[in-house]
């Protein structure tokens, strides 16, 4: 009923004719297979329209505000190297690949070919990398019911492409940049990556997502990356999500995990006015793992929202999950972690884990942990847990002398470390632990 | 629906716009059920509409106001659609199709306990229960020295000495209509969900509780009430109310396995506790769950709320382990500050039955407190989900509440869910979920059967030992009859 509602929105219509002028400036492309994929996407979105929060999946994220927004198709902006000097980590000087409003900048990035891993934009890829592109773009990540998947996939053209072919082990870590700079007007940006690891191969990604100048400067970055983690491949997977707060960021990630391989995926929020993450993983061969952890901060009116899916769906597989949040000001925090056991996804390990800290009155948390088990020989949990900083610890700094501010910036230093120190690569964990403090001490 | 109440001179000359509204309804209608004094039949037809409606009432001698409330909550009935959200699969129901109102049926008396279906009575003895009872149950006539209608009596004469008010719901309505009328919907209104809806609208009977200030029951109500547990019909209504100070504890159900003929079961549980009060509500559901390929079973939609006033305290607990589908959410409203709400509740399921269950906890006054804890047992090829929500209001400074949620698997062919939600909108709130999932571990199971324990009486006990913190919350008697209930309820569903 309501369904129908947020359908023939003024926003809907702009995005169905834009995808019209888009077909247009396509040049060659529309006559891929992947266009025949656009063409059902956009199709889908025309049914679905946005949704509203009587969807289940959208029960405590309202995206009114967004609605009221227009936006127009993104073009390239001018940005100097010197604006994202800022965003880049110690050690990954000479491999990353950086994209402005969604669209690859040459100038910007810089590679070093002896990584042993092919990285590039999926624009160049289309032509060079045909065979992979064709197998894997578009057969993953499923839009039939996701609106902004289904958008996603109809103005998909470029993204980062990165293909880690059978026993390599890259060399360095490797990071993507997202740089959104919106002039005048308002943009929207469909930025698609595709990240394929062949049998055996190691990778360390970095993916972060920024903005060059004000805070009030108002776009709408859509993100969606379908990753395949090949039999016994390892992939490790930071992403920072730093959008200004008058951004609306929402990314669809849909990750397959073959057979004793592994997946690592922590993912920073910090900016946004809306943020949603859906961040499915599916198993898909026997006895592989995966790690979730996620770590978002909130002030103003921000909304964060993290949907998790792990499709457990054969047997013998391990997922590890953890979310910490602070809610400050009237932000709206979300949590919504699903894990499914399927009929005979025997002896599955999985847990999972939530808490969230809220610093101020106004503050909301929302959260929905939901365990769905079909199999009998499994072990599986999951807690939450929402609240203040406890009193009693903070009694026991404050009893040895420590002031109570202090007090406090320690606890909420340490409630997030337990997601920091897992991660991985030095200059990252570094840099993020610098932004917090700077943060908390604002 | 609701219409301004201007009082013109319109409807000086005419009555009010919903009286008016009434009358011309009256006039409009098909025919006219109800409405002459001699019906013969005991049994209304098919379907459900206003005279339906105003059929039931009028063979229950209901006072008008009752007769309009009911007309309201069917009006609000056909409005609403029926809900799909539960994670429970059933053929859709056609509301058309059924008899809303049926007098309570005569059972045939049998002579002597020889006569019943001897299944029945293996089940009885495992239950254990008494020689007198069985006969009860099954409808065979009770010898003198255990007369129900004596015993109730004596316990009728002491309620009476404590001005405590506890009988049928329809008498209630006749003996006390006041209190009726101040309490009816108050807790769970007529507009709540569908199934609500419907219950107001065609309620059948029910029973009505009334402990006044200061009292402390002085008796399970449980005893008195299993007496008279038979025959209450399909839409049960129950309204317990504590004036301040008192106490109660009342005990719903029966283990024995109840064979009734009505698939559809819409209750309403109604409790409005005053400050300081305190109410313990017990239920064991028994009802007849369909066979072990899934025909048949009742289907048990029930609506259960309870409001607590300043310093009172509610808690619920539950042993489910009939019906077909179980959709059952004891709730608790925490209004006034420093109130309690707590809910235990152990949901069996086996075969093809499904159950979705669980509390809701809405706290809103200062320093109010919960706990939740749920044991869902599945086994067979059952579907049992835990749903939960845990809300703290803007102004509920300082609320509290621990939730914990097991499910144990029994077989590869069942599934068990955990749905909980938590809405949180005060930084001083502490709320923590933790559930698990898991089987009975091997070593368990071991540990047991190499000290000569059989396999069968092993699940029993780890099933019961997993139970235990439920069961302790239940009144004595019923703590072990329940653990008997899970033995005969979980044959079966080993090796």
């Amino acid at each position: 009923m309501n369904q129908e509602k947020n359908k023939n929105l003024a926003l809907c219509d702009a995005f169905i004719r834009d995808f019209q002028s888009f077909e247009t400036q396509l040049n060659g492309q529309s006559t891929t297979q992947f266009h025949k994929e656009r063409i059902k996407a956009i199709s889908t979105f025309a049914e679905l329209g946005f949704p509203t929060t009587r969807d289940e999946k959208w029960k405590y994220t309202n995206i009114s505000s967004f609605l009221k927004k227009e936006f127009s198709l993104a073009a390239s902006s001018k940005v100097d190297k010197s604006q994202i000097e800022p965003f880049l980590f110690d050690g990954m000087q000479k491999s990353r690949l950086v994209f402005v409003n969604g669209i690859f900048s040459a100038e910007l990035s810089s590679l070093d070919e002896n990584n042993g891993v092919v990285a590039k934009s999926l624009e160049a890829a289309h032509k060079e990398n045909k065979e992979v592109v064709e197998k894997y773009l578009a057969q993953h990540l499923i839009f039939s019911d996701q609106p902004f998947a289904a958008l996603n996939t109809a103005f998909a053209r470029d993204g980062a492409f990165i293909f880690v072919p059978r026993n390599t082990i890259a060399a360095q870590p490797l990071h993507l940049l997202f740089i959104s700079s919106s002039d005048s007007v308002p943009f929207h940006s469909h930025p698609r990556n595709l990240i394929v690891l062949a049998e055996s191969s190691e990778l360390q990604l970095v993916e972060s997502r920024h903005f060059v100048g004000d805070q009030e400067q108002i776009y709408f970055n859509n993100f969606a990356a379908e990753i395949i983690v090949g039999a016994n491949a390892k992939l490790d997977l930071v992403r920072i999500q730093d959008e200004s707060k008058s951004a609306f960021q929402f990314s669809s990630l849909q990750a397959k995990v073959d057979r004793d391989a592994h997946f690592s995926f922590t993912g920073v929020d910090l900016g946004g006015s809306i943020s949603r993450n859906d961040t499915n993983i599916e198993f898909t061969g026997e006895n592989a793992g995966a790690q979730l952890l996620g770590f978002y901060y909130a002030n103003g009116t921000q909304l964060l929202d993290n949907h998790t899916f792990i499709d457990h769906a054969v047997p013998h597989c391990n997922s590890d999950e953890l979310f910490k949040g602070f809610m400050d000001d009237q932000s709206h925090g979300v949590f919504n972690g699903a894990v499914l056991v399927r009929p005979d996804a025997q002896k599955t390990n999985a847990f999972q884990q939530n808490q969230a800290i809220l610093i101020s009155k106004d503050a909301t948390v929302d959260a929905k942990p939901e365990l769905e088990i079909f199999a009998d020989d499994v072990l599986c949990s999951h807690g939450a847990t929402i609240g203040e900083i406890q009193e009693e610890h903070l009694f026991y700094l404050r009893s040895r002398g420590i002031g109570e501010e202090m007090a406090r910036a320690m606890l909420h230093i340490a409630f997030a470390n337990d997601i920091f120190e897992r991660i991985k690569i030095e200059s990252v964990r570094e840099k993020l632990e610098d932004e917090i403090i700077k943060r908390f001490s604002e | 629906m609701p219409q301004t109440p201007i009082k013109s001179e319109y409807d000086d000359k005419f009555g009010s716009p919903e009286q008016q509204e009434t009358i011309e309804k009256i006039t409009k209608s098909e025919y006219k059920w109800g409405f002459t004094t001699d019906i013969d039949t005991d049994l209304a037809p098919k379907g459900l509409n206003e005279d339906i409606v105003r059929f039931i009432s009028a063979k229950k001698e209901e006072p008008e106001w009752l007769l309009e409330w009911r007309l309201k909550a069917f009006r609000q009935w056909q409005k609403m659609v029926e809900p799909k959200w539960p994670n429970v699969k059933y053929p859709e129901i056609d509301f058309q199709d059924a008899y809303y109102y049926a007098a309570p049926k005569q059972q045939k008396q049998l002579e002597s306990l020889e006569e019943v279906d001897p299944k029945l009575r293996e089940t009885f003895d495992k239950l254990g229960i008494s020689i007198t009872e069985q006969k009860r149950l099954t409808g065979v006539a009770v010898d003198a020295v255990m007369d129900s209608v004596s015993v109730a009596t004596t316990f009728q004469k002491e309620l009476q000495k404590h001005g405590i008010i506890f009988g049928s719901f329809s008498e209630a309505v006749k003996n006390h209509p006041e209190l009726v009328r101040k309490y009816l919907g108050s807790v769970v209104p007529y507009t709540d969900n569908f199934y609500a809806a419907l219950n107001s609208a065609v309620f059948s009977d029910g029973s009505f509780c009334y402990i006044p200030k200061g009292v402390r029951c002085p008796m399970e109500l449980s005893t008195y009430f299993r007496i008279n547990a038979a025959n209450t019909g399909q839409f049960e209504r129950t309204l317990i109310v504590a004036e301040e100070g008192a106490y109660v504890s009342y005990l719903e159900g029966c283990t024995a396995p109840m064979r009734d003929e009505n698939q559809l079961h819409a209750a309403v549980v109604e409790i409005f506790v005053h400050d300081n009060a305190e109410v313990k509500y017990s239920t064991v559901q028994n009802w007849y769950p369909g066979d072990e390929n899934g025909k048949g079973g009742v289907y048990n939609f029930v609506t259960k709320r309870a409001i607590t006033h300043e310093n009172a305290k509610v808690s619920w607990t539950q042993v489910e382990t009939g019906s077909a589908i179980t959709w059952k959410y004891p709730s608790v409203i925490l209004k006034g500050d420093n109130s309690i709400g707590e809910f235990y509740s152990v949901a069996l399921t086996n075969n093809y039955q499904q159950a979705d269950t669980g509390t809701k906890m809405m706290h809103l006054g200062k320093n109010t407190r919960s706990t939740i804890i749920s044991k869902g047992i599945s086994a067979g090829k059952s579907q049992n989900s835990y749903r939960g929500l845990v809300r703290v209001g803007k102004n509920a400074e300082n609320a509290r509440n621990f939730s914990q949620c097991d499910s144990l698997l029994i077989g590869d062919k069942c599934g068990a869910h955990t749905f909980p939600y938590l809405e949180i909108k005060n930084s001083s709130a502490q709320v923590e979920h933790e559930a698990t999932t898991s089987k009975i571990g091997e070593d368990q199971i071991f540990y047991l059967l190499q000290r000569g324990i059989s396999e069968e009486d092993a699940i029993n006990m780890i099933v019961n030992g997993y139970c235990k913190e439920v069961f302790r919350e239940l009144p004595m008697e019923f703590a072990v009859e329940a653990q008997k209930l899970l033995a005969v309820s979980l044959e079966g569903s080993v090796g």
